[in-house]
């Protein structure tokens, strides 16, 4: 019987290559349809009214004129008169009407009373957050006080890294349908199986039964989600009871600024932090002060720190949220994990400068205090690193001391996540004429999944890759869990690779007379069904298919429901270094040059992996440099709620780019393990230590904006 | 400059239309009998079209179309609604991110900052026209060769001011790459394949490909 087990390096057909993703020609001619794209007969367009309070009360809603404004069909209350909005942009009412023009214009047209109450929307310190301040327990480990006492130089700083938004460039939303008792839902969503329930559950408030069974949710491609797209959300819900109302089609996608306001923000964590060590550069102790925002409720996250270096013996910690009128945060890639980063490695590299050390040997001295399992990979990884970026030629002590005003500097960083499989149900099915489709509940972020999956599958089955039809994006397949924390490539592989693996175990036992072998003496490769032993006894695919006679093969397969799975693994760690050149004329950071040195088990696509830790850089470099959600704290509202001054890195933004992976021998082993969110951690932190070693001074928070250089600069008493 | 002549020709230039909407935003403020007034006035000296739909035609991907619009209706909305061409997409709708680019006359034009009716008098290529359903232009195939798309949202109008750039520069230097394409935003971080993309796609186009 064919194992299924992952094949070793030498026997894989497809596992490891380059391939270009399935879905790519469907999207770069254009032709994709995404939720945003879909069209349907007699379909109406949907619009939100939310509030542009941080915080009041809604006193009355009056929809009287706005009913027989033209083309208005369905009025919808999510959140009525008497209840309290604790956000600009919180959704209050959603308008379906025949054009989208007529819906904003409706959505303008409602009347609104509202008591405004007093709001709060800045991530202040704890002494000046007041009752918004929720500070969480006290973390102590060993004897900080002997820590710092036997400590021969301690380093102090304040770190941090701002609220910051997902920005997905198709918002979310979704077009529902109703058929008879039976609701159809688009939603460009991470989570295709888990949100029928939620909005069977959202209608029931609405006097809407359906049960879940009958909600079918489609997502064939999405414009992505980053953490933000788990929930149906309460226009979802409010979409499908418009569509209810009006008996018609209806099309809700949020606009750009409430996207922005309302649909995902990153916490913002900030720090004191205070940290020593040994003259060889052993450290002793940390202590640290933490605080941020999650905006509204409970969401933002709980730091553990110091972050890598979890092992140091003596430390406190002390975190504290602090509640704002402002937008719930949601999962941003890799939770929590950029901002440990950068506090983390900002405050190590300053130690290190403070110890004048270089900071490549002063991580590795200290290796010593991360998880033991992950210590010797970090040290070939940031030993590779060096070489990649040319480490030991290029650093020099903090402060370039070369002439002019273009200052060059190098900086690193570490990072970890888990990774895992979610749950995951695959069905193959083999057909007579020898094609072969497999059915997952699951979806492609753009992360290159639909591939992944095909891949798996095809060498699995000794077949080329377009023998093999992928089905995913429909609540009606085999469900698959939530494409997030980096689960996704480990649960679909799992899954897929049993279900394809059985199915072919039948199919060899089918043909096995033919070839006058026992099944397990045979093998699937190079489209044929052949004898191991001796290739030369085969029988093409179509045709050992053929055996088959009128009933296909249906087999499914699953990730382990819970807990270990031996075809995949959790725990990975990179790291990644940057080279920037600063004008300490202008303030403008440019980076030269990032490299990425990064584990993650067995590759399965070579070309998206790189792929996804490109975007991870990019993504990184825009949250270094640019990206910050501003609050005016006298109007509580969101004073860059568009694209023009949310701003994003562009094309030219950029540098160039280098990635490695830890692959091979001890690493394959492990099966695939998602790269989501791995490298998207240390960015910041790496960009942020080398502009300090370019100018000679810290910028203590990103975005590392032209002011704030200067700022430092200042501070320091000129240039570097 | 011909441009605005051929509009004014229709009666319809972007100028007066901003005028008449700027009469209106400012009666907002001024009384009730001077707001009036305005209006009087702003309709008296521009010829106006709309608040209700107009008949219009545009060419589009070499064919006449012909379509009823607001005025206000941006040629994005248009595309999209009216004529299902969706390949452009509404990512900022304030002509930031490029998202929506389609090409006007041969330049990249954002369509969502450009009202449908003044897209009348114009050739228009949007992604649609690029190739056949089935098939693939040479850029959209070096944009899948080199992986420059993830999420895939912003890769139309990243094809689509890629081929009004290539047209103009079809031997690009890197950094006319950069700028070339600068108009453009990517959120999951394709501008390491885009940049390989583009000087591909340019030595597919040479080569007839």
């Amino acid at each position: 019987m064919a194992s299924e087990k992952w094949p070793e390096a030498g026997k894989r057909s497809l596992i490891g290559k380059r391939f270009t993703r399935l879905d790519g020609p469907w999207k770069s001619s254009g032709r994709a349809k995404y939720t945003y794209d879909v069209k349907r007969d007699g379909m109406l367009h949907g619009k939100l009214v939310f509030s542009p309070y941080a915080h009041a009360k809604i006193v009355s809603i009056d929809t009287s004129g706005v009913e027989k404004m033209p083309g208005v069909k369905a009025i919808h209350v999510i959140t009525g008169a008497g209840k309290e909005v604790q956000y600009q942009g919180h959704e209050i009412l959603a308008i379906a009407a025949e054009t989208e023009e007529q819906a904003r214009d409706a959505a303008r047209a409602v009347k609104i009373e509202f008591e405004q109450l007093p709001h709060f929307v800045v991530d202040a310190p704890p002494e000046k957050a007041g009752e918004r301040a929720r500070p969480l327990a006290e973390q102590t480990t060993g004897n900080p006080d002997e820590g710092f006492k036997a400590a021969e130089v301690i380093s102090e700083g304040t770190y941090g890294s701002p609220v910051i938004t997902h920005c997905c460039l198709e918002s979310h939303g979704q077009v529902a349908e109703w058929e008879g008792d039976n609701l159809r839902v688009w939603a460009s969503t991470q989570n295709v199986s888990g949100i029928s329930n939620e909005i069977s559950e959202g209608l029931k408030n609405s006097g809407v039964e359906v049960p879940a069974s009958n909600v079918q949710i489609l997502t064939p491609v999405m414009g992505g989600g980053f953490g933000s797209k788990f929930g149906a959300d309460t226009w979802g819900v409010a979409c499908a009871a418009l569509a209810k109302k009006a008996g018609r089609p209806v099309k809700m996608m949020l606009e750009r600024d409430q996207e922005l306001m309302a649909a995902g923000s990153r916490p913002s964590i900030y720090a004191k932090v205070r940290v020593g060590a040994k003259k060889d550069g052993t450290l002793t102790a940390w202590w640290s002060e933490s605080w941020g925002t999650g905006g509204f409720g409970p969401g933002g996250g709980n730091p553990i720190l110091p972050y890598i270096f979890t092992r140091v013996p003596n430390r406190r910690s002390h975190h504290t949220r602090v509640e704002t009128n402002t937008g719930p945060a949601r999962a941003w890639r890799a939770p929590n994990h950029p901002q440990m980063c950068v506090i983390t490695m900002s405050a190590m590299e300053d130690l290190a400068a403070k110890l004048e050390m270089d900071p490549l040997d002063f991580f590795l001295k200290n290796l010593e205090f991360v998880v033991p399992e992950r210590a010797e990979a970090y040290r070939q990884e940031l030993l590779k690193g060096a070489e990649m970026i040319d480490w030991k030629k290029k650093w020099h002590p903090r402060g370039d001391k070369t002439p002019g005003p273009v200052k060059r500097g190098l900086g690193l960083s570490l990072h970890t996540w888990g990774g895992g499989g979610h749950p995951s149900n695959c069905n193959c099915t083999i057909r007579p004429d020898g094609s072969v489709e497999v059915f997952l509940g699951s979806q492609d972020l753009g992360t290159g999944t639909r591939t992944v999956i095909a891949i798996v599958a095809a060498e699995t089955l000794g077949l080329p890759l377009n023998a093999v039809k992928v089905n995913i994006g429909d609540s009606k397949y085999p469900p698959s869990g939530a494409s997030g924390g980096s689960t996704t490539v480990g649960g679909v592989s799992a899954s897929t690779r049993r279900a394809t693996t059985k199915a072919l175990n039948e199919l060899l036992e089918r043909v096995a007379p033919t070839l006058g072998a026992e099944p397990d003496k045979l093998e699937a490769k190079d489209g044929t069904i052949r004898v191991i032993d001796d290739p030369s006894k085969n029988i093409p695919w179509k045709q050992a298919c053929a055996k088959l006679g009128a009933t296909p093969i249906n087999a499914s397969g699953q990730r382990v429901p819970r807990g270990a799975d031996e075809l995949i693994s959790s725990g990975v760690g990179g790291i990644q270094m940057a080279e920037v050149s600063v004008d300490t004329e202008t303030g403008i950071v440019k980076i030269e040059k990032m490299v990425a040195v990064q584990d993650c088990g067995l590759i399965i696509n070579q070309k998206t992996a790189e792929s996804q830790v490109f975007g991870a850089l990019i993504m990184g470099v825009t949250y270094a440099l640019y990206e910050e959600k501003l609050m005016d704290e006298a109007t509580g509202r969101v004073l860059n709620a568009d694209m023009e001054f949310y701003k994003l890195a562009g094309i030219g933004d950029v540098g160039n780019f280098a990635v490695h992976f830890m692959s091979g021998p001890g690493y394959d082993e492990r099966g695939p393990i998602g790269l989501g969110e791995p490298p998207v951690v240390s960015p910041g932190a790496a960009i942020s230590n080398a502009v300090a070693n370019a100018i000679g001074a810290r910028v203590p928070t990103i975005p590392i904006t032209p002011d704030k250089v200067l700022a430092a600069l200042e501070q320091k008493g000129g240039a570097a | 400059m011909s441009k605005r002549k051929s509009d004014e020709q229709k009666g319809i230039s972007r100028r007066s239309f901003l005028k008449t909407t700027g009469a209106a935003v400012s009666a907002g403020v001024v009384s009730g009998a001077a707001a009036d007034l305005l209006k009087a006035q702003a309709a008296a000296q521009s010829k106006f079209a709309g608040p209700g739909e107009v008949p219009i035609s545009l060419r589009i991907n070499g064919a006449a179309r012909s379509l009823s619009v607001e005025p206000r209706m941006t040629l994005l909305d248009a595309l999209r609604d009216r004529l299902d061409l969706t390949g452009a997409k509404k990512v900022c709708d304030r002509g930031t991110c490029g998202a929506c680019t389609v090409v006007l006359d041969g330049k990249a034009v954002y369509s969502c900052t450009m009202l449908a009716i003044e897209g009348q008098g114009h050739e228009i290529l949007t992604i649609e026209g690029l190739a056949p359903e089935g098939e693939l232009h040479p850029i959209s195939a070096a944009f899948v060769e080199n992986d420059a798309q993830q999420c895939g949202f912003c890769t139309p109008g990243f094809v689509m001011a890629c081929k009004a750039f290539l047209d103009k520069n079809p031997n690009p230097t890197e950094e006319q790459v950069k700028h070339g394409l600068g108009g453009n935003l990517c959120r999951c971080g394709t501008y390491i394949g885009v940049r390989a993309a583009v000087v591909d796609a340019a030595a597919r186009m040479k080569g007839g490909r």
